[in-house]
């Protein structure tokens, strides 16, 4: 029994461990469990992975050790205060931001792998560049995914002309300089003669990387950060192959399946194609008022009259989008929900798989302001309930309830899955104005006839609406 | 501009045109409110509060004489003789029925704005005198049918035994029904409703009543939003309807009424078959009744006991909430005629709500509008009209083309995995094998992650971004390596891993966390029952 086998028999574990881990996270109960055997599982890697390297190191073992303990302790303080100190409402940025890590990460490893040991056969050379391919691209198009999501960049697509083509073109150089470098590294050729194509392979995938989620708007940041979290799963199995590596590989495998599942549900959430979505420009935010024309005229109403409608209702469904996000509304809005309660009316929230900037991300928002989870429901778990339901209000969602996706075959929205709050007897929509949402379409919601309209920050009307209860 | 608010002269009328509320309305936007001495009087709205709004009072010749005359009723000839030419009168004129009285508003110059002609319009509904009258009288009618019954609407359970619940059959869900199916409901009653439109019993069932159907019958929504008169066969299914439901109701209450016209629904015989002490209320009788015994205004009973109320006056019985209601109707066409807020009346024969109303003007009937097609009840298209009006492929084309897509699909995938085979014995073993665990792995994340419920997903993102930072072990083991530039760069590649290791287990469990039970116990009981934490 080598130091070898102990290390593989430990990443078995570990991987096992993974995947247990990520079953756990199926059920909110047994979701804390999943938590700890990732954690467990990890460290049990991490150890046999030092012990390994101590052992294996061509340097004094002490050097070696001190360096690791370095690098663990940085990602112990930075990791650790990032952790604490993220508000709910950033997540979306928080995770795009840990996407890039693994993207840097891996063209660093593809890197070291390859200056370790240049002359090696050609199938671990493509391994190598394509880890660092798929490593370049998952950075640098996450940084843009943090950038918008953060807001220090412009959400509004990027709209290069031809911009599909210069996305083609990147993979063809990227396809010759493969070639480049396979005959640069041959067993005949200089020391680092392969470098050259390799260093200029990295800068255009770091570029198409940028470019392609610069190309698509910020309201499809779900798909985009459930897109790049299964490139950094790909990433990782890519270092697994090229280092040899199985856990690497099972690891990366998960991750990289999961975000394309995420990256899946969001779309058919939007019936939209994931090709559309990821060649981007889907329409600016913010959008233009009324493709469809003039649509009557909607009717406003006021915090007290809302509290008013509310006091007699015996039902109430809550349905919040990424303007309760921007708003920090869930705070208010989750003290709302807990006096009707308190009063015994019956209130529920229902979510939109796309609400928000990331998968589930409303969700955590309730949860960080101490909603109960079984109260917060699915769309297909509490569409069938909307027509017995006194009241709904729409908290900063738009396109997620808009009643043209399922009456108006022209709509660019036709087909999406929406929630069918226009079935309530009444429903009072918090917005800041009459703008149309992410898709630009106009909402016919806002013009029916028990619909109101309540404008203004929706943090602010919810508080009032709580006073005047 | 001067608005002139007369007492009306019509016998028995108890509602006027203006309250103390509306004038003070009125004249923010910029009018002079003249308000006939006793004007409000019979709806409990004494003259002293008008001119504590900032109305002054005048005498009849004064207020008939004003620019702009707004008033509840028609005016009645002598009225029309006290019309300056060139003034503007708002008032219910019903032009349909009573074309010789907007000729005679015509030919003396008035512009006459008809407050019952409003097009069925969203944007119009404030200002829809119709619908606030039919409101209040769908509600009064049940009060008047509770009034005569000799029951109770709710069932009791008592020591002294049961009741059962009173059946109230309500025909026609118009604003008049949906109102009276409320009231009805929330006085206790079992109701049942009827409407020859099927859209509309989503709206019944919001209502608390259950939507009775005629077997077979169904009809489009017409283009204007009122219903329309009904075929040969679809009425011989409807009376059918009619009679096996009001044979069983104690309290039937009709509200069909098409253009000013009313429909028969309830026949002699059917009167005849329901039980006495039973109550017919009639909303149609102003036009003609819907039921054969209705006499217009009055209370006749049937010689089997059963009552039949065919009052004309239900809105004037509350005469102080509907003169309210009225009221802002007033202010709401004013609001829309005065677009400078300043008390200068401008029709604008280019809107569609004013060209509708707008009976007489400049001395020429404007009665019939041209049509106005509704956005307010967008007809909901049948699912095979919606295939055919997109200018798609036909369903056969579609399955098709379904078919060929799926042959692409098999074909593409079997050269994949043929391609992938050949890559994959191309490698060396150990490759082979890693492509073993690889194809393996995905399958597995497929089905776990599947699971994953749709609340936990953002938990998740982090979570397998924090395992996903297991490429800190390839880093890990580049640290020893004896160049120092793959040292240096593995220190770089471990740093930024092992933040994603650490950052992403702490932030999940902290979102993990946060997702907690409800700690209440679920509520079993209603509002209203007192138990309530």
């Amino acid at each position: 029994m080598t130091a070898t086998s102990v290390v593989q028999a430990t990443y078995v574990v570990a991987g096992v461990l993974f995947i247990l881990s990520l079953a756990g996270l199926s059920k909110q109960e047994s979701a804390r469990r999943g938590n700890v055997l990732g954690m467990i599982g990890m460290a049990l890697a991490l150890a046999a992975t030092v012990a390994l390297a101590i052992e294996q190191s061509h340097r004094p073992w002490q050097v070696t050790a001190a360096l690791i303990l370095l690098v663990l302790l940085v990602g112990a303080v930075v990791g650790t205060w990032r952790a604490r100190n993220v508000e709910m409402t950033q997540m979306p940025e928080l995770i795009a931001l840990l996407h890039s890590f693994v993207g840097v990460a891996a063209v660093l490893v593809g890197f070291g792998s390859y200056l370790s040991e240049p002359h090696s056969d050609t199938v671990h050379l493509v391994e190598v560049f394509l880890g660092v391919l798929i490593g370049a691209v998952t950075f640098t198009g996450s940084v843009v995914a943090f950038l918008k999501l953060s807001a220090r960049m412009k959400s509004a697509p990027l709209m290069l002309p031809g911009r599909n083509w210069l996305n083609l073109a990147a993979v063809l150089v990227s396809a010759v300089l493969l070639a480049w470098y396979l005959a640069g590294s041959g067993d005949g050729a200089g020391a680092g003669a392969g470098l050259v194509p390799l260093v200029l392979m990295t800068l255009v995938a770091l570029g198409l990387g940028w470019h392609l989620v610069a190309s698509i708007g910020g309201g499809d940041m779900p798909v985009v950060v459930s897109m790049l979290n299964s490139y950094s799963g790909w990433a990782a199995a890519a270092a697994g192959f090229m280092l040899g590596n199985d856990l690497l590989i099972i690891t990366g495998a998960l991750v990289g399946a999961s975000g394309a599942i995420l990256s899946y549900i969001m779309c058919r959430a939007m019936n939209r194609s994931f090709v559309s979505v990821v060649l981007g420009g889907f329409g600016a935010e913010g959008g233009t008022v009324a493709v469809g024309g003039e649509q009557g005229e909607h009717r406003e109403t006021f915090a007290a009259e809302v509290a008013e409608i509310l006091t007699h209702a015996s039902s109430v469904i809550v349905v919040p989008g990424y303007g309760m996000a921007v708003a920090k509304a869930q705070y208010p809005v989750a003290d709302l929900a807990e006096k009707l309660r308190g009063r015994g009316v019956r209130v529920r929230f229902g979510v939109h798989p796309v609400a928000g900037r990331l998968p589930g991300h409303m969700n955590v928002l309730l949860a960080e302001a101490k909603v109960p989870y079984d109260i917060v429901l699915g769309m297909d778990e509490i569409n069938g309930d909307f027509a017995s339901t006194d009241v709904v209000l729409v908290i900063g969602a738009n396109d997620t309830v808009n009643p043209a996706a399922q009456e108006d075959p022209g709509s660019p929205i036709a087909g999406m899955p929406v929630l069918e709050v226009w079935r309530a007897r009444d429903v009072v929509v918090f917005k800041r104005s009459m703008a149309t949402g992410y898709a630009g379409v106009q909402n016919p919601l806002f013009f029916r006839e028990n619909t109101a309209m309540l404008f203004g920050d929706a943090k602010d009307q919810v508080e009032r609406i709580i006073q005047a209860l | 501009m001067q608005i002139g608010v007369p007492r009306e002269s019509r016998a028995g009328e108890r509602l006027v045109a203006a309250t103390p509320a509306t004038v003070r309305r009125l004249r923010e936007l910029g009018y002079d409110v003249l308000v006939e001495a006793g004007a409000g009087e019979r709806a409990n709205l004494p003259t002293r509060e008008y001119v504590e709004a900032g109305a002054s009072v005048a005498g009849r010749e004064a207020v008939w004489g004003c620019d702009v005359v707004t008033a509840v009723n028609p005016p009645s000839d002598e009225e029309l003789a006290l019309l300056r030419p060139g003034a503007t009168l708002v008032a219910q004129l019903a032009p349909a029925t009573h074309p010789e009285r907007v000729a005679a508003l015509a030919a003396r110059h008035v512009t006459a704005l008809a407050l019952d002609a409003v097009p069925r319009i969203s944007r119009a509904q404030a200002l829809d005198v119709l619908s606030a009258l039919s409101n209040v009288a769908g509600y009064r009618a049940v009060i008047e049918a509770a009034e005569e019954f000799g029951g109770m609407f709710a069932g009791q359970v008592t020591a002294a035994g049961t009741t059962p619940p009173a059946t109230v059959f309500v025909i026609g869900a118009g604003v008049a029904g949906l109102a009276a199916i409320g009231t009805a409901s929330s006085l206790g009653a079992r109701v049942r409703a009827f409407d020859v439109r099927p859209e509309v019993g989503e709206q019944i069932e919001s209502m608390g009543a259950t939507f009775v159907q005629a077997e077979g019958a169904t009809q489009e929504v017409s283009v204007d939003g009122y219903a329309r008169e009904l075929s040969e066969d679809l009425q011989a299914a409807t009376l059918r309807t009619y009679a096996a439901e009001t044979a069983g109701a104690d309290i039937v209450v009709t509200t069909a009424l098409v253009r000013g016209t009313a429909p028969t629904t309830v026949t002699a015989e059917m009167v005849a078959a329901m039980r006495p002490g039973s109550v017919v209320v009639d909303l149609a009788a102003s036009g003609g009744g819907n039921c054969e015994l209705t006499v217009p205004g009055e209370r006749v009973v049937s010689d089997n006991g059963v009552v039949v109320l065919g009052y004309t006056d239900l809105p004037g019985r509350m005469p102080q909430h509907t003169s309210q209601l009225l009221g802002t109707n007033v202010v709401n066409l004013l609001a829309l005629t005065t677009p400078g807020r300043d008390g200068r009346l401008v029709v604008d024969l280019d809107d569609v709500v004013v060209r509708g109303m707008t009976v007489a003007k400049d001395g020429e009937v404007l009665w019939p509008p041209p049509p106005v097609p509704v956005s307010a009840v967008p007809p909901p298209p049948p699912a095979e009209e919606a295939v055919a009006a997109a200018p798609g492929p036909d369903p056969a084309e579609a399955a098709a083309d379904r078919v060929r897509r799926t042959r692409r699909r098999t074909v593409l995938a079997a050269l994949g995995a043929v391609l992938a085979g050949l890559a994959i014995s191309a490698a060396p073993p150990e490759t082979a094998g890693h492509f073993t665990v690889f194809a393996l792995a995905v399958v597995v994340g497929f089905y776990v992650i599947s699971a994953v419920t749709h609340a936990l997903h953002t938990p998740l993102m982090a979570q397998t971004n924090a395992i996903s930072g297991i490429i800190l072990v390839g880093a890990l083991l580049q640290i020893g390596d004896d160049s120092w530039v793959v040292t240096v760069l593995a220190v770089v590649a471990a740093s930024v891993a092992s933040i994603n290791v650490f950052g992403g287990f702490l932030v999940a469990n902290r979102m993990i966390r946060m997702f907690r039970r409800d700690t209440r116990p679920p509520a079993v009981s209603p509002r209203g029952t007192g138990v309530t934490a």
